[in-house]
């Protein structure tokens, strides 16, 4: 039930607002304040030590690729990186905080007044989302209950791992801008090769505050903070249920409640994490283990200068420089692997003599996209490799084999490999150009369908387009289409 | 200022600390005298004075993102109370 | 030779010429520790197989020709420097039984160098106090009166030096807990510039606030301890990248032309005559030295104890947070759940005083009081801060007494916590600023208790404060008194 709200009665005269709280675990090597190990699945406990675990007397000491990372970040979302910004420290007793507060950014975060684009649907223009600000601040570790007699067990392995919250305005309106927004921001990391973004993991989560109102109304109303939303899909289902829910609510003459809910994938619905909540004051002051941090332009100038192009750039580059369209641009730089995936394809066709970049994208989005989404295959796993695609396609270009021939071999590539013009040699699949089999082809059709050519002359236009695909059968489809077309024409025309 | 019961209760249940009625009437009336003494301050303009957290004026110092480290779970294991096949062991959460 | 009470420099020379073993001057402070600290109770955990150890090793090292000036000098270290396989407890129930995997930077620095641990001293409860009374291992008794404390919170550390337990000791001082021991006891203290010395693995009180620093019996002692103490530690944050002077060196700096302040706010009612009188003595002294005394105004001196009271229990507040019984210290027996595991260990595990800390520090920073007390706080931290600078464009050095009177009774202010903080009065500006402040023996009252003087300089100008401490003591005894 994800974007279509009018279809539940009444909701119409309403709309959602949503703001997203992102926590991106950064890739660095070592933790943020001391030299653990990051990496996951070691373990439990072995990759901490006394200044993550939080022993008396120890101290926190600043990783420095944490501040370039957040910098970077800051710069993709056209935010203002803060000159001076500080740390704070965040107070609340739990198991899995072992100072007994978080390490974080308060006052002073290090990046301000950023903001995506996004396209939710191609027929309107982009949208800007605000991006209020970017903060940095250590992750805590993990607690595990399930199949523990009378205790749970606490983790620190995960301790001190470097998190930037990246926290939207409330310009969100729907789940699937939500989505969009998502997917936009999980790609800007993913390029910046700060954050793995994966959300399944954990690696890139997300929480939803979400409110409605009705429409025309300026004032926001009640949110409530949805967490535990571990894919984009959970995030837009969460958020639609959550706008039916206070609707209802607000419907039936009730109040929507301030409060965090967790959300369950399974059940398709969240419960209240009330209680939990009531007794937070988080007393944040700024954290006296650490001096301010001052951040020189000189060094934003430098780390601007060591950043990779971002997708929107990349988008705009591929329309002009092969003249693709907003659409298919906006596709392949969805991730960084594709679009450079797209490139050397149709770089390599060009090699080849035979360019065809528009070809190139569609092959790439369409067919092997489709294909890899099947098998759930990232672009990375892609078991065609760029030479073999890119030979494809240029066989296309030259014209020795048809499109649909292509897809034959496609098909052929991806489960068994090989070379495709081998396979197209081996199978006798070169496409028949020779004008005089296709001629006899055309002319045994004429005789076959004679009722259907006394409706081309007749005017019926559109027959045409049966009979040359009775040709193409007839010839297993391997007949030049443009060399079927005109000899069917100048036979139909000729007899006239 | 004067502290009331009510206050420090709330306060004890922030720093995790148990009040007895005995105590939460000391906590009021020490807390209060003392918060009394504190407002000497509001006697002194500060308009526009740049708040101090740090005793000195330095950078924060930047280390470098290198892994340094060894497997200290036991030695860190043994300083506690309870633990279990590795991990520290508390009493059920319940989220 | 009484090697009690030898100077260090004394000692280091005996241990050089191997007229005197390094096991030799060990066993010594331990057989006085056995038979004086059963009185005293300066010490917490004597380490006597740790110490001969060491000792052992310095002697090698001693033969070998490579001593440095402290290998195999004895010293006393307060218990809240994190000492690896020796139990560090902070004089709290709450780390009764903690044995930290790892070491300070400070006290690896002094082993480095040769230097043997005794043992660990008593002192307030997590360094929250100015009597030794919050001890969860009782109270440390006045060497030169057992009725009255020593001072605190590193009483241990000063009834030790005072008592010839030790060649000298390592304190901390957040407010005053090394100066104002050190005044009370007769010693010398000197808490130096904050960031001179590295806070890694010293158990935090007030991390904005603490700074450790050396407790001998002459400022040239202090001055080899601060030595090799200081210097830039890439484990704290806050350690100033700057190179460390010869303290030694700069020790025989002439007096004449030296400007010292006289901040009219430090000679207000309240002050002991006794103690006015030492200090006075002590002005007229450096006089006849060659330094030209100015009296000058550091007008908002008397907003330091509130200014102060919110701000080291806010950071308190939050540095003892991790004291929750999970990873270590005390876990009271059988919680029924969570909360009550948080609530009973940290009540069953903390002293009165700390616990009333941590509400005042929680309470500061609490929503809606944060801005009415913790940033008005750090505003007026500003405003002292301002002062002292401006006081230095005028003058090299401050010369304030270093408490308002003599060693107190044991008992006398314990049960009122606003009587207690103001005995803190002279000595937590210094700390708000971040300055060194030198603490000198400077006379006796009319009970025979030692009075201090307390010298503040310009920051890292610990060299400063040495020449002119250690010129008074050459023309002063105060400091070679020793308690019967
Ligand atoms: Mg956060
Ligand atoms: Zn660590």
């Amino acid at each position: 039930m994800s974007q279509d709200m009018s279809s539940f009665a009444g909701t119409d005269r309403y709309e959602i607002v949503v703001g997203l709280e992102v926590h991106a675990q950064m890739r660095t090597q070592s933790k943020i304040f001391c030299g653990c190990p990051t990496r996951f699945g070691a373990a439990a406990n072995t990759q901490i030590c006394p200044v993550c675990a939080a022993f008396p007397g120890v101290l926190p000491v600043l990783n420095r690729e944490v501040v370039n990372m957040a910098i970077k970040t800051g710069l993709a979302i056209h935010g203002q990186v803060r000159l001076l910004s500080e740390f704070s420290r965040k107070n609340y007793f739990y198991p899995d905080l072992p100072a007994g507060y978080q390490i974080s950014q308060y006052e002073l975060p290090i990046v301000e007044h950023g903001h995506l684009l996004i396209t939710p649907t191609a027929d309107l223009p982009p949208k800007r989302i605000g991006i209020t600000r970017i903060h940095i601040e250590v992750d805590a570790g993990k607690s595990m209950h399930e199949g523990i007699q009378g205790a749970s067990w606490v983790d620190l392995n995960r301790t001190g791992t470097p998190l930037m919250e990246i926290v939207s305005e409330p310009d969100l309106r729907s789940a699937l801008e939500a989505g969009e927004y998502l997917k936009k921001l999980r790609a800007i990391v993913r390029y910046l090769g700060v954050c793995d973004g994966n959300m399944e993991e954990g690696s890139f989560r997300c929480d939803a505050n979400v409110s409605v109102r009705l429409r025309g109304e300026s004032r926001l109303g009640t949110r409530c903070e949805l967490k535990n939303l571990n894919s984009i899909r959970n995030v837009m289902r969460a958020i639609d249920y959550e706008a039916v829910r206070q609707i209802d609510l607000i419907e039936s003459g009730e109040r929507v409640i301030q409060e965090s809910r967790l959300w369950n994938a399974d059940l398709n619905s969240s419960r209240s994490m009330r209680g939990k909540e009531d007794a937070h004051d988080y007393r944040y002051f700024p954290e006296p283990d650490l001096p301010p941090l001052r951040i020189s332009a000189a060094r934003i100038e430098s780390v601007a200068a060591s950043m990779p192009e971002l997708p929107d750039a990349k988008a705009t580059r591929l329309q002009t420089e092969y003249q693709l369209s907003e659409y298919d641009a906006g596709v392949l730089t969805a991730s960084q692997a594709l679009a450079d995936y797209f490139e050397a394809v149709a770089r390599y066709t060009a090699e080849l003599g035979h360019p065809n970049p528009k070809m190139a994208a569609n092959w790439v989005i369409g067919e092997l996209g489709g294909r890899l989404n099947k098998d759930n295959l990232e672009i990375q796993q892609s078991p065609i490799s760029v030479q073999q695609l890119g030979k494809l396609v240029a066989m296309i270009q030259q014209g020795v084999i048809s499109g649909k021939i292509a897809k034959e071999i496609f098909e052929t590539l991806f489960t068994d490999g090989g070379d495709p013009q081998h396979i197209v040699e081996q199978k006798g699949l070169q496409q028949v150009t020779d004008s005089a089999a296709i001629e006899e082809a055309v002319e045994q059709v004429l005789a076959t369908y004679p009722e259907d050519v006394a409706q081309y002359r007749a005017g019926k236009g559109k027959v045409l387009g049966f009979l040359v695909g009775q040709i193409m059968k007839a010839t297993q489809g391997k007949a030049n289409p443009a060399l079927v077309n005109q000899l069917l024409r100048a036979k139909l025309d000729k007899r006239l | 200022m004067s502290i009331d019961a009510q206050t420090v209760k709330h306060v004890a249940t922030l720093a995790r600390l148990q009040a007895s009625p005995t105590e939460v009437e000391a906590y009021a009336e020490q807390l209060s005298r003392i918060l009394t003494l504190m407002e000497t301050l509001n006697s002194l303009p500060t308009e526009g004075v740049m708040p101090m957290s740090h005793a000195v004026d330095i950078p924060i110092p930047e280390r470098d993102d290198v892994v340094c480290h060894t497997d200290q779970r036991e030695a860190l294991l043994a300083c506690a109370a309870d633990t279990d096949q590795g991990h520290f062991r508390v009493p059920k959460i319940i989220e | 030779m009484d090697l009690s009470h030898i100077s260090l420099t004394d000692a280091a020379e005996l241990l050089r010429s191997r007229s005197l073993s390094a096991v030799e001057l060990t066993r010594h402070f331990l057989n006085r520790i056995e038979t004086t600290d059963p009185t005293l109770n300066a010490f917490i955990t004597v380490d006597a197989a740790g110490a001969l150890a060491a000792a052992e090793a310095a002697d090698l090292r001693l033969a070998q020709g490579q001593a440095t000036p402290l290998t195999g000098i004895p010293l006393a270290i307060k218990d809240l420097f994190c000492t690896q396989g020796l139990r560090t407890t902070c004089a709290s129930k709450m780390l009764q039984h903690f044995v930290p995997p790892y070491e300070s930077t400070v006290t690896r620095r002094l082993k480095a160098a040769g230097a043997v641990v005794l043992g660990k001293t008593n002192m307030d409860e997590f360094a929250m106090g100015s009597s030794n009374e919050t001890s969860f291992f009782g109270p440390v008794r006045n060497p030169w009166d057992h009725d009255r404390t020593p001072g605190g919170s590193s009483g241990g550390s000063a009834a030790a030096t005072a008592a010839g337990l030790c060649l000298a000791a390592i304190g901390t001082d957040t407010g005053g807990s090394i100066r104002q021991p050190a005044a009370l006891t007769g010693t010398t203290g000197l808490k130096p510039t904050y960031g001179r010395v590295s806070r890694y693995g010293m158990i935090a009180f007030a991390s904005s606030l603490d700074q450790a620093g050396p407790m001998t019996r002459s400022v040239a002692d202090a001055a080899t301890l601060l030595q090799a103490m200081a210097g830039h530690d890439p484990l704290d944050s806050t350690s100033i990248d700057a190179p460390v002077p010869d303290y030694q060196s700069g020790l025989t700096t002439s007096m004449r032309g030296m400007r010292i302040g006289i901040p009219a706010e430090y000679f207000a009612d309240g002050l002991a005559d006794s103690v006015r009188r030492g200090v006075e003595q002590a002005m007229e002294t450096f006089r006849s030295l060659g330094a030209q005394c100015l009296s000058l105004s550091l007008p908002s001196t008397a907003y330091a104890i509130p200014t102060y009271y919110i701000i080291a229990p806010a950071e308190a507040s939050s540095n003892l947070a991790r004291y929750d019984g999970i990873r270590f210290g005390h876990r009271c027996a059988d919680p029924q759940d969570l909360q009550e595991m948080y609530a009973r260990s940290r009540s069953e595990g903390f002293g009165a005083e700390v616990k009333r800390r941590i509400m005042l520090g929680t309470y500061v920073l609490s929503s809606g009081y944060y801005d009415a007390y913790y940033r008005k706080a750090q505003k007026v931290r500003r405003l002292i801060a301002d002062d002292f600078q401006s006081a230095f464009t005028q003058v090299d050095l401050l010369l304030t007494p270093t408490t308002p009177e003599t060693a107190f009774r044991i008992g006398e202010k314990n049960s009122d916590p606003v009587q207690m903080y103001l005995s803190d009065i002279f000595t937590i500006n210094v700390n708000l600023a971040g300055l060194p402040g030198l603490s000198l023996p400077c006379g006796f009252d009319e009970n025979n208790l030692p009075v201090g003087v307390q010298l503040i300089g310009r920051p890292l100008q610990e060299a400063t404060l040495l020449a002119a401490g250690h010129a008074f003591q050459q023309v002063t005894d105060w400091h070679l008194r020793r308690p019967s």
